[in-house]
Protein backbone atom coordinates (compact mmCIF):
# COMPACT_ATOMS: atom_id res chain seq x y z
CA UNK A 1 0.00 0.00 0.00
CA UNK A 2 2.71 2.45 1.08
CA UNK A 3 4.91 1.31 -1.78
CA UNK A 4 2.11 1.85 -4.29
CA UNK A 5 1.51 5.39 -3.01
CA UNK A 6 5.24 6.07 -3.03
CA UNK A 7 5.64 4.84 -6.61
CA UNK A 8 2.61 6.81 -7.82
CA UNK A 9 3.93 10.01 -6.25
CA UNK A 10 7.48 9.37 -7.46
CA UNK A 11 6.41 8.74 -11.05
CA UNK A 12 4.06 11.74 -10.92
CA UNK A 13 6.81 14.04 -9.67
CA UNK A 14 9.23 12.86 -12.40
CA UNK A 15 6.62 13.21 -15.15
CA UNK A 16 5.55 16.67 -13.99
CA UNK A 17 9.16 17.81 -13.63
CA UNK A 18 9.91 16.67 -17.18
CA UNK A 19 6.78 18.36 -18.51
CA UNK A 20 7.80 21.53 -16.67
CA UNK A 21 11.13 21.59 -18.50
CA UNK A 22 9.83 20.46 -21.88
CA UNK A 23 6.71 22.59 -22.24
CA UNK A 24 7.07 25.72 -24.37
CA UNK A 25 4.68 28.01 -22.51
CA UNK A 26 6.21 29.48 -19.33
CA UNK A 27 2.83 29.67 -17.54
CA UNK A 28 2.26 25.96 -18.19
CA UNK A 29 5.77 25.36 -16.81
CA UNK A 30 4.77 27.06 -13.58
CA UNK A 31 1.63 24.92 -13.30
CA UNK A 32 3.63 21.73 -13.83
CA UNK A 33 6.22 22.81 -11.28
CA UNK A 34 3.34 23.38 -8.87
CA UNK A 35 2.11 19.83 -9.44
CA UNK A 36 5.67 18.56 -8.87
CA UNK A 37 5.70 20.34 -5.51
CA UNK A 38 2.44 18.65 -4.58
CA UNK A 39 3.87 15.23 -5.42
CA UNK A 40 6.93 15.98 -3.28
CA UNK A 41 4.71 17.18 -0.42
CA UNK A 42 2.89 13.86 -0.69
CA UNK A 43 6.20 12.09 -0.11
CA UNK A 44 6.71 14.12 3.07
CA UNK A 45 3.28 13.11 4.33
CA UNK A 46 4.20 9.49 3.60
CA UNK A 47 7.28 9.94 5.83
CA UNK A 48 4.98 11.32 8.59
CA UNK A 49 6.59 14.75 8.26
CA UNK A 50 3.32 16.67 8.09
CA UNK A 51 4.83 19.95 9.19
CA UNK A 52 7.44 19.84 6.43
CA UNK A 53 4.76 18.96 3.87
CA UNK A 54 2.51 21.87 4.84
CA UNK A 55 5.35 24.37 5.05
CA UNK A 56 6.56 23.14 1.67
CA UNK A 57 3.11 23.90 0.23
CA UNK A 58 2.77 27.28 1.98
CA UNK A 59 6.23 28.51 1.01
CA UNK A 60 6.73 27.07 -2.48
CA UNK A 61 3.21 26.66 -3.83
CA UNK A 62 1.58 29.47 -1.87
CA UNK A 63 4.22 32.18 -2.12
CA UNK A 64 7.15 31.50 -4.46
CA UNK A 65 5.16 30.12 -7.39
CA UNK A 66 2.51 32.83 -7.04
CA UNK A 67 5.26 35.41 -7.49
CA UNK A 68 6.64 33.47 -10.49
CA UNK A 69 3.21 33.42 -12.06
CA UNK A 70 2.74 37.10 -11.21
CA UNK A 71 5.91 38.09 -13.06
CA UNK A 72 5.19 35.82 -16.04
CA UNK A 73 1.71 37.29 -16.41
CA UNK A 74 3.09 40.81 -16.40
CA UNK A 75 5.70 39.92 -19.04
CA UNK A 76 3.21 37.90 -21.13
CA UNK A 77 5.95 35.94 -22.89
CA UNK A 78 5.23 34.24 -26.20
CA UNK A 79 7.20 32.60 -28.98
CA UNK A 80 7.41 35.75 -31.15
CA UNK A 81 8.88 37.84 -28.35
CA UNK A 82 11.43 35.20 -27.41
CA UNK A 83 14.98 36.23 -28.40
CA UNK A 84 16.78 33.87 -30.79
CA UNK A 85 19.59 31.99 -29.08
CA UNK A 86 22.89 31.64 -30.89
CA UNK A 87 24.76 28.33 -30.99
CA UNK A 88 27.42 29.68 -28.63
CA UNK A 89 24.86 30.47 -25.91
CA UNK A 90 23.27 27.07 -26.31
CA UNK A 91 26.68 25.41 -25.94
CA UNK A 92 27.48 27.44 -22.84
CA UNK A 93 24.10 26.60 -21.27
CA UNK A 94 24.55 22.91 -22.00
CA UNK A 95 28.03 22.98 -20.50
CA UNK A 96 26.94 24.69 -17.28
CA UNK A 97 23.90 22.51 -16.71
CA UNK A 98 25.96 19.43 -17.59
CA UNK A 99 28.45 20.31 -14.88
CA UNK A 100 25.64 20.78 -12.35
CA UNK A 101 24.23 17.39 -13.29
CA UNK A 102 27.67 15.80 -12.93
CA UNK A 103 27.98 17.24 -9.41
CA UNK A 104 24.52 16.02 -8.44
CA UNK A 105 25.06 12.50 -9.82
CA UNK A 106 28.44 12.31 -8.12
CA UNK A 107 26.96 13.38 -4.78
CA UNK A 108 24.09 10.93 -5.05
CA UNK A 109 26.49 8.06 -5.87
CA UNK A 110 28.69 8.89 -2.91
CA UNK A 111 25.58 9.16 -0.72
CA UNK A 112 24.27 5.77 -1.85
CA UNK A 113 27.36 4.09 -0.36
CA UNK A 114 26.56 5.44 3.12
CA UNK A 115 24.42 3.30 5.43
CA UNK A 116 20.75 4.33 5.62
CA UNK A 117 19.94 5.43 9.18
CA UNK A 118 17.24 3.24 10.68
CA UNK A 119 14.30 5.45 11.61
CA UNK A 120 12.90 3.90 14.77
CA UNK A 121 10.79 6.83 15.95
CA UNK A 122 7.78 7.47 13.69
CA UNK A 123 7.14 10.81 15.44
CA UNK A 124 10.47 12.31 14.48
CA UNK A 125 8.94 14.49 11.76
CA UNK A 126 6.18 15.97 13.92
CA UNK A 127 6.33 19.65 14.69
CA UNK A 128 7.18 19.37 18.42
CA UNK A 129 10.27 17.24 17.76
CA UNK A 130 11.33 19.28 14.76
CA UNK A 131 11.12 22.47 16.83
CA UNK A 132 13.18 20.97 19.65
CA UNK A 133 15.89 19.81 17.26
CA UNK A 134 15.97 23.13 15.42
CA UNK A 135 16.35 25.16 18.60
CA UNK A 136 18.88 22.90 20.35
CA UNK A 137 21.14 20.84 18.09
CA UNK A 138 20.88 23.01 14.99
CA UNK A 139 20.37 26.45 16.51
CA UNK A 140 23.46 28.02 14.90
CA UNK A 141 22.73 26.95 11.29
CA UNK A 142 19.07 27.85 11.87
CA UNK A 143 19.89 31.38 13.00
CA UNK A 144 22.45 31.72 10.21
CA UNK A 145 19.76 30.89 7.66
CA UNK A 146 17.58 33.57 9.29
CA UNK A 147 20.32 36.17 8.94
CA UNK A 148 20.82 35.16 5.32
CA UNK A 149 17.12 35.78 4.64
CA UNK A 150 17.26 39.13 6.42
CA UNK A 151 20.25 40.17 4.32
CA UNK A 152 18.42 39.14 1.14
CA UNK A 153 15.35 41.12 2.23
CA UNK A 154 17.37 44.26 2.98
CA UNK A 155 19.07 43.89 -0.39
CA UNK A 156 15.74 43.58 -2.18
CA UNK A 157 14.37 46.69 -0.46
CA UNK A 158 17.52 48.60 -1.39
CA UNK A 159 17.25 47.52 -5.04
CA UNK A 160 13.57 48.42 -5.19
CA UNK A 161 14.17 51.94 -3.87
CA UNK A 162 14.47 54.26 -6.87
CA UNK A 163 16.83 56.92 -5.54
CA UNK A 164 19.22 56.64 -2.63
CA UNK A 165 19.80 59.83 -0.79
CA UNK B 1 -11.18 -7.00 14.91
CA UNK B 2 -8.67 -4.58 13.47
CA UNK B 3 -10.26 -4.90 10.04
CA UNK B 4 -13.69 -4.26 11.51
CA UNK B 5 -12.35 -1.18 13.27
CA UNK B 6 -10.78 0.22 10.09
CA UNK B 7 -13.96 -0.40 8.10
CA UNK B 8 -16.02 1.36 10.75
CA UNK B 9 -13.59 4.27 10.78
CA UNK B 10 -13.61 4.48 7.00
CA UNK B 11 -17.41 4.41 6.93
CA UNK B 12 -17.64 7.03 9.68
CA UNK B 13 -15.21 9.38 7.93
CA UNK B 14 -16.92 8.89 4.56
CA UNK B 15 -20.30 9.77 6.04
CA UNK B 16 -18.74 12.76 7.81
CA UNK B 17 -17.07 13.99 4.60
CA UNK B 18 -20.33 13.62 2.70
CA UNK B 19 -22.31 15.43 5.41
CA UNK B 20 -19.76 18.22 5.66
CA UNK B 21 -19.72 18.62 1.89
CA UNK B 22 -23.51 18.84 1.77
CA UNK B 23 -23.67 21.28 4.66
CA UNK B 24 -20.92 23.46 3.17
CA UNK B 25 -22.68 23.64 -0.19
CA UNK B 26 -26.04 24.24 1.50
CA UNK B 27 -24.70 27.02 3.69
CA UNK B 28 -22.93 28.61 0.72
CA UNK B 29 -26.13 28.46 -1.35
CA UNK B 30 -28.25 30.01 1.36
CA UNK B 31 -25.54 32.58 2.09
CA UNK B 32 -26.23 34.00 -1.38
CA UNK B 33 -29.88 34.44 -0.39
CA UNK B 34 -28.92 35.84 3.01
CA UNK B 35 -26.59 38.30 1.31
CA UNK B 36 -29.42 39.64 -0.84
CA UNK B 37 -31.79 39.77 2.13
CA UNK B 38 -29.25 41.62 4.29
CA UNK B 39 -28.50 44.03 1.44
CA UNK B 40 -32.22 44.61 0.99
CA UNK B 41 -32.76 45.26 4.69
CA UNK B 42 -29.88 47.73 4.78
CA UNK B 43 -31.22 49.57 1.75
CA UNK B 44 -34.82 49.48 2.97
CA UNK B 45 -35.99 47.08 0.27
CA UNK B 46 -37.76 43.71 0.47
CA UNK B 47 -35.27 41.50 -1.34
CA UNK B 48 -36.04 38.29 -3.25
CA UNK B 49 -39.50 37.02 -2.24
CA UNK B 50 -41.02 35.58 -5.43
CA UNK B 51 -39.58 32.03 -5.41
CA UNK B 52 -41.16 30.06 -2.60
CA UNK B 53 -42.09 31.42 0.83
CA UNK B 54 -39.80 34.38 1.72
CA UNK B 55 -37.81 33.61 -1.44
CA UNK B 56 -36.43 30.45 0.14
CA UNK B 57 -36.20 28.63 -3.19
CA UNK B 58 -34.14 31.43 -4.75
CA UNK B 59 -30.73 29.63 -4.45
CA UNK B 60 -32.16 26.59 -6.25
CA UNK B 61 -33.59 28.79 -9.00
CA UNK B 62 -30.20 30.50 -9.29
CA UNK B 63 -28.43 27.15 -9.59
CA UNK B 64 -30.81 25.98 -12.32
CA UNK B 65 -30.33 29.28 -14.12
CA UNK B 66 -26.54 28.89 -14.07
CA UNK B 67 -26.82 25.43 -15.62
CA UNK B 68 -29.27 26.55 -18.30
CA UNK B 69 -27.17 29.49 -19.51
CA UNK B 70 -25.04 29.16 -22.63
CA UNK B 71 -21.51 28.01 -21.78
CA UNK B 72 -19.48 30.42 -23.85
CA UNK B 73 -15.73 30.24 -24.24
CA UNK B 74 -13.71 33.01 -25.91
CA UNK B 75 -11.75 31.92 -29.00
CA UNK B 76 -8.47 33.32 -27.73
CA UNK B 77 -8.68 31.67 -24.28
CA UNK B 78 -6.19 29.04 -23.14
CA UNK B 79 -8.61 26.15 -23.45
CA UNK B 80 -7.49 23.76 -20.67
CA UNK B 81 -6.46 26.31 -18.08
CA UNK B 82 -9.69 28.22 -18.71
CA UNK B 83 -11.71 25.09 -17.92
CA UNK B 84 -9.48 24.02 -15.04
CA UNK B 85 -9.44 27.31 -13.10
CA UNK B 86 -13.00 27.33 -11.67
CA UNK B 87 -12.67 23.68 -10.70
CA UNK B 88 -9.37 24.30 -8.94
CA UNK B 89 -10.83 27.28 -7.08
CA UNK B 90 -13.83 25.23 -5.94
CA UNK B 91 -11.66 22.24 -4.96
CA UNK B 92 -9.35 24.32 -2.79
CA UNK B 93 -12.32 26.05 -1.12
CA UNK B 94 -13.93 22.73 -0.22
CA UNK B 95 -10.70 21.13 1.05
CA UNK B 96 -10.19 23.66 3.83
CA UNK B 97 -13.14 22.49 5.93
CA UNK B 98 -11.51 19.10 6.66
CA UNK B 99 -9.65 20.14 9.81
CA UNK B 100 -12.32 22.27 11.49
CA UNK B 101 -13.73 20.72 14.69
CA UNK B 102 -17.50 21.17 14.49
CA UNK B 103 -18.30 19.76 17.91
CA UNK B 104 -17.22 17.58 20.80
CA UNK B 105 -16.97 13.81 20.52
CA UNK B 106 -20.35 12.12 20.34
CA UNK B 107 -20.92 8.50 21.29
CA UNK B 108 -22.76 6.80 18.44
CA UNK B 109 -23.36 3.00 18.43
CA UNK B 110 -21.00 2.56 21.35
CA UNK B 111 -17.98 4.22 19.78
CA UNK B 112 -16.72 7.81 20.03
CA UNK B 113 -17.26 9.85 16.87
CA UNK B 114 -15.35 13.09 16.49
CA UNK B 115 -17.20 15.78 14.55
CA UNK B 116 -14.07 16.55 12.57
CA UNK B 117 -12.84 14.89 9.39
CA UNK B 118 -9.13 14.96 10.24
CA UNK B 119 -7.46 16.03 13.49
CA UNK B 120 -4.10 17.01 12.01
CA UNK B 121 -1.57 18.15 14.57
CA UNK B 122 -0.80 21.05 12.22
CA UNK B 123 -4.42 21.95 11.51
CA UNK B 124 -3.96 25.70 11.49
CA UNK B 125 -1.07 25.46 9.02
CA UNK B 126 -3.17 23.21 6.80
CA UNK B 127 -5.76 26.00 6.65
CA UNK B 128 -3.11 28.61 5.85
CA UNK B 129 -1.70 26.33 3.16
CA UNK B 130 -4.98 25.84 1.39
CA UNK B 131 -5.94 29.52 1.68
CA UNK B 132 -2.68 30.40 -0.01
CA UNK B 133 -3.56 28.04 -2.87
CA UNK B 134 -6.91 29.76 -3.39
CA UNK B 135 -5.26 32.48 -5.41
CA UNK B 136 -4.35 30.06 -8.23
CA UNK B 137 -7.94 29.69 -9.39
CA UNK B 138 -8.24 33.46 -9.67
CA UNK B 139 -4.83 33.94 -11.30
CA UNK B 140 -5.05 31.09 -13.79
CA UNK B 141 -8.65 31.94 -14.66
CA UNK B 142 -7.82 35.60 -15.17
CA UNK B 143 -4.79 34.85 -17.30
CA UNK B 144 -6.35 32.08 -19.37
CA UNK B 145 -9.33 34.29 -20.32
CA UNK B 146 -6.93 36.38 -22.40
CA UNK B 147 -8.74 39.57 -21.49
CA UNK B 148 -6.93 42.64 -20.22
CA UNK B 149 -9.44 43.34 -17.45
CA UNK B 150 -9.24 39.76 -16.26
CA UNK B 151 -5.45 39.91 -16.24
CA UNK B 152 -5.46 43.14 -14.23
CA UNK B 153 -7.80 41.53 -11.76
CA UNK B 154 -5.65 38.40 -11.50
CA UNK B 155 -2.57 40.50 -10.80
CA UNK B 156 -4.41 42.55 -8.19
CA UNK B 157 -5.82 39.47 -6.52
CA UNK B 158 -2.44 37.77 -6.25
CA UNK B 159 -0.69 40.84 -4.85
CA UNK B 160 -3.50 41.36 -2.35
CA UNK B 161 -3.62 37.76 -1.19
CA UNK B 162 0.14 37.50 -0.69
CA UNK B 163 0.19 40.76 1.27
CA UNK B 164 -2.64 39.83 3.60
CA UNK B 165 -1.53 36.24 4.14
CA UNK B 166 1.55 37.61 5.84
CA UNK B 167 -0.33 39.60 8.47
CA UNK B 168 -2.79 36.70 8.86
CA UNK B 169 0.03 34.26 9.60
CA UNK B 170 1.66 36.66 12.06
CA UNK B 171 -1.65 37.14 13.90
CA UNK B 172 -2.05 33.38 14.15
CA UNK B 173 1.49 32.91 15.50
CA UNK B 174 0.45 34.88 18.61
CA UNK B 175 -2.46 32.45 19.16
CA UNK B 176 -0.12 29.50 18.69
CA UNK B 177 2.24 30.99 21.30
CA UNK B 178 -0.64 31.35 23.72
CA UNK B 179 -2.16 27.91 23.26
CA UNK B 180 1.04 26.00 22.54
CA UNK B 181 -0.58 23.90 19.84
CA UNK B 182 -1.18 23.94 16.09
CA UNK B 183 -4.11 21.55 16.26
CA UNK B 184 -7.52 23.18 15.95
CA UNK B 185 -9.16 20.55 18.18
CA UNK B 186 -6.73 21.21 21.03
CA UNK B 187 -7.24 24.95 20.55
CA UNK B 188 -11.00 24.50 20.85
CA UNK B 189 -10.65 22.23 23.90
CA UNK B 190 -8.56 24.83 25.74
CA UNK B 191 -11.29 27.45 25.41
CA UNK B 192 -13.84 25.75 27.66
CA UNK B 193 -16.78 27.82 28.88
CA UNK B 194 -16.12 31.49 28.21
CA UNK B 195 -12.33 31.20 28.37
CA UNK B 196 -12.06 32.33 24.73
CA UNK B 197 -8.87 33.37 23.00
CA UNK B 198 -10.37 36.67 21.92
CA UNK B 199 -10.09 38.02 25.50
CA UNK B 200 -6.33 37.45 25.37
CA UNK B 201 -5.90 38.37 21.71
CA UNK B 202 -8.18 41.32 20.90
CA UNK B 203 -5.64 42.95 18.59
CA UNK B 204 -4.77 39.62 16.99
CA UNK B 205 -8.45 38.95 16.34
CA UNK B 206 -8.92 42.34 14.72
CA UNK B 207 -5.92 41.78 12.42
CA UNK B 208 -7.09 38.27 11.58
CA UNK B 209 -10.61 39.47 10.85
CA UNK B 210 -9.46 42.20 8.46
CA UNK B 211 -7.14 39.73 6.72
CA UNK B 212 -9.95 37.19 6.44
CA UNK B 213 -12.09 39.81 4.71
CA UNK B 214 -9.26 40.48 2.28
CA UNK B 215 -8.54 36.78 1.68
CA UNK B 216 -12.21 36.14 0.89
CA UNK B 217 -12.18 39.01 -1.62
CA UNK B 218 -15.02 40.64 0.26
CA UNK B 219 -15.84 44.34 0.32
CA UNK B 220 -14.15 46.64 1.28
CA UNK B 221 -11.29 44.60 -0.19
CA UNK B 222 -12.96 43.24 -3.34
CA UNK B 223 -10.36 44.79 -5.63
CA UNK B 224 -10.20 41.63 -7.74
CA UNK B 225 -13.75 42.04 -8.96
CA UNK B 226 -14.08 45.75 -8.64
CA UNK B 227 -16.90 46.14 -11.17
CA UNK B 228 -16.60 49.89 -11.58
CA UNK B 229 -13.02 49.54 -12.81
CA UNK B 230 -12.68 46.01 -14.15
CA UNK B 231 -16.13 45.07 -15.55
CA UNK B 232 -16.40 41.77 -13.65
CA UNK B 233 -12.79 41.17 -12.69
CA UNK B 234 -11.15 37.81 -13.23
CA UNK B 235 -14.43 36.15 -14.23
CA UNK B 236 -15.38 38.69 -16.90
CA UNK B 237 -15.09 36.07 -19.67
CA UNK B 238 -16.77 33.26 -17.74
CA UNK B 239 -20.37 32.23 -18.17
CA UNK B 240 -22.78 29.52 -17.10
CA UNK B 241 -21.77 27.19 -14.27
CA UNK B 242 -18.08 28.07 -14.62
CA UNK B 243 -18.98 31.55 -13.42
CA UNK B 244 -21.26 29.92 -10.87
CA UNK B 245 -18.30 27.94 -9.49
CA UNK B 246 -16.25 31.09 -8.98
CA UNK B 247 -19.07 32.93 -7.22
CA UNK B 248 -20.08 29.90 -5.20
CA UNK B 249 -16.53 29.09 -4.07
CA UNK B 250 -16.26 32.62 -2.68
CA UNK B 251 -19.24 31.94 -0.43
CA UNK B 252 -17.67 28.65 0.66
CA UNK B 253 -14.47 30.53 1.47
CA UNK B 254 -16.47 32.97 3.56
CA UNK B 255 -18.18 30.13 5.46
CA UNK B 256 -14.85 28.45 6.21
CA UNK B 257 -13.16 31.72 7.19
CA UNK B 258 -15.99 32.44 9.65
CA UNK B 259 -15.75 28.91 11.06
CA UNK B 260 -12.00 29.36 11.57
CA UNK B 261 -12.58 32.69 13.35
CA UNK B 262 -15.15 30.99 15.60
CA UNK B 263 -12.80 28.11 16.47
CA UNK B 264 -9.57 30.07 16.90
CA UNK B 265 -10.86 33.15 18.72
CA UNK B 266 -14.40 32.46 19.94
CA UNK B 267 -14.17 29.04 21.55
CA UNK B 268 -15.63 26.99 18.70
CA UNK B 269 -18.33 24.69 20.09
CA UNK B 270 -17.72 25.83 23.70
CA UNK B 271 -20.32 27.67 25.70
CA UNK B 272 -20.88 27.90 29.46
CA UNK B 273 -22.69 24.75 30.53
CA UNK B 274 -21.46 22.44 27.79
CA UNK B 275 -21.89 18.89 29.12
CA UNK B 276 -20.32 15.81 27.53
CA UNK B 277 -23.65 14.01 27.01
CA UNK B 278 -25.22 13.28 23.65
CA UNK B 279 -27.53 16.28 23.80
CA UNK B 280 -24.71 18.50 25.01
CA UNK B 281 -22.60 17.46 22.04
CA UNK B 282 -25.37 18.41 19.65
CA UNK B 283 -25.81 21.73 21.45
CA UNK B 284 -22.07 22.33 20.91
CA UNK B 285 -22.56 21.79 17.18
CA UNK B 286 -25.48 24.24 17.16
CA UNK B 287 -23.44 26.83 19.07
CA UNK B 288 -20.51 26.41 16.67
CA UNK B 289 -22.79 26.97 13.67
CA UNK B 290 -24.48 29.93 15.38
CA UNK B 291 -21.11 31.60 15.93
CA UNK B 292 -20.15 30.93 12.31
CA UNK B 293 -23.42 32.37 11.00
CA UNK B 294 -23.01 35.42 13.18
CA UNK B 295 -19.64 36.15 11.56
CA UNK B 296 -21.08 35.54 8.09
CA UNK B 297 -23.66 38.17 8.96
CA UNK B 298 -20.90 40.56 10.09
CA UNK B 299 -19.11 39.99 6.77
CA UNK B 300 -22.30 40.95 4.92
CA UNK B 301 -22.97 43.88 7.22
CA UNK B 302 -19.50 45.25 6.42
CA UNK B 303 -19.97 44.71 2.69
CA UNK B 304 -23.14 46.78 2.57
CA UNK B 305 -21.81 49.48 4.89
CA UNK B 306 -18.26 50.34 3.87
CA UNK B 307 -17.12 51.65 0.49
CA UNK B 308 -14.30 49.94 -1.38
CA UNK B 309 -10.67 50.84 -0.68
CA UNK B 310 -8.45 52.31 -3.37
CA UNK B 311 -5.73 49.87 -4.42
CA UNK B 312 -2.84 51.86 -2.96
CA UNK B 313 -4.77 52.28 0.32
CA UNK B 314 -5.22 48.52 0.40
CA UNK B 315 -1.48 47.93 0.10
CA UNK B 316 -0.72 50.67 2.64
CA UNK B 317 -3.08 49.10 5.14
CA UNK B 318 -1.67 45.63 4.57
CA UNK B 319 2.03 46.34 4.70
CA UNK B 320 2.35 49.49 6.77
CA UNK B 321 -0.40 48.97 9.36
CA UNK B 322 -1.38 45.34 9.74
CA UNK B 323 2.06 43.72 9.47
CA UNK B 324 3.73 46.02 12.06
CA UNK B 325 0.67 45.74 14.34
CA UNK B 326 0.79 41.95 14.08
CA UNK B 327 4.48 42.02 14.99
CA UNK B 328 3.79 44.21 18.03
CA UNK B 329 1.03 41.81 19.01
CA UNK B 330 3.46 38.91 18.66
CA UNK B 331 6.03 40.64 20.87
CA UNK B 332 3.44 41.49 23.56
CA UNK B 333 2.06 37.95 23.56
CA UNK B 334 5.55 36.49 23.78
CA UNK B 335 6.36 38.73 26.77
CA UNK B 336 3.13 37.84 28.57
CA UNK B 337 3.56 34.13 27.98
CA UNK B 338 7.12 34.33 29.30
CA UNK B 339 6.15 36.35 32.40
CA UNK B 340 3.09 34.31 33.37
CA UNK B 341 4.59 30.90 32.72
CA UNK B 342 7.70 31.43 34.86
Amino acid sequence: MTLAVFLTLAIASIVFALLMVLTKNPVHSVIFLLLTFFAVAGQYVLLNAQFLAVVHIIVYAGAVMVLFLFVLMLLNLNTEAEPRQTARWKLAAALVSGMLMLTLVGTLRAGAALPIPENTDPHVGLVQNLGKVLFTDFVVPFEMAGILFLAAMVGAVLLAKREIR
Amino acid sequence: MFLLFTTALLLEKSILVLALFTVTLGVAAYATLAERKVAAAMQDRVGPNRTGPFGLLQPIADGVKFFMKEDFMPNSAERWLYILAPGAFMFVACMTSAVIPWGTELTLFGRPVALQVADLNIGILYILGFTSLGVYGVMVGGWASNNKYSLYSAIRASAQMISYELAMGLALIAVVMLTGTLSLREMAEQQAGLNWNVWYQPLGFLIFFVCALAECNRAPFDMAECETELIGGYHTEYSSMKLGFFLFAEYINMFIACAVIAVVYFGGYNFPGLDPSWLGGLMGLVVMLAKTFFFIFVFMWIRWTLPRFRYDQLMQLGWKTLVPLAMVNMLLTGTFVLVFES
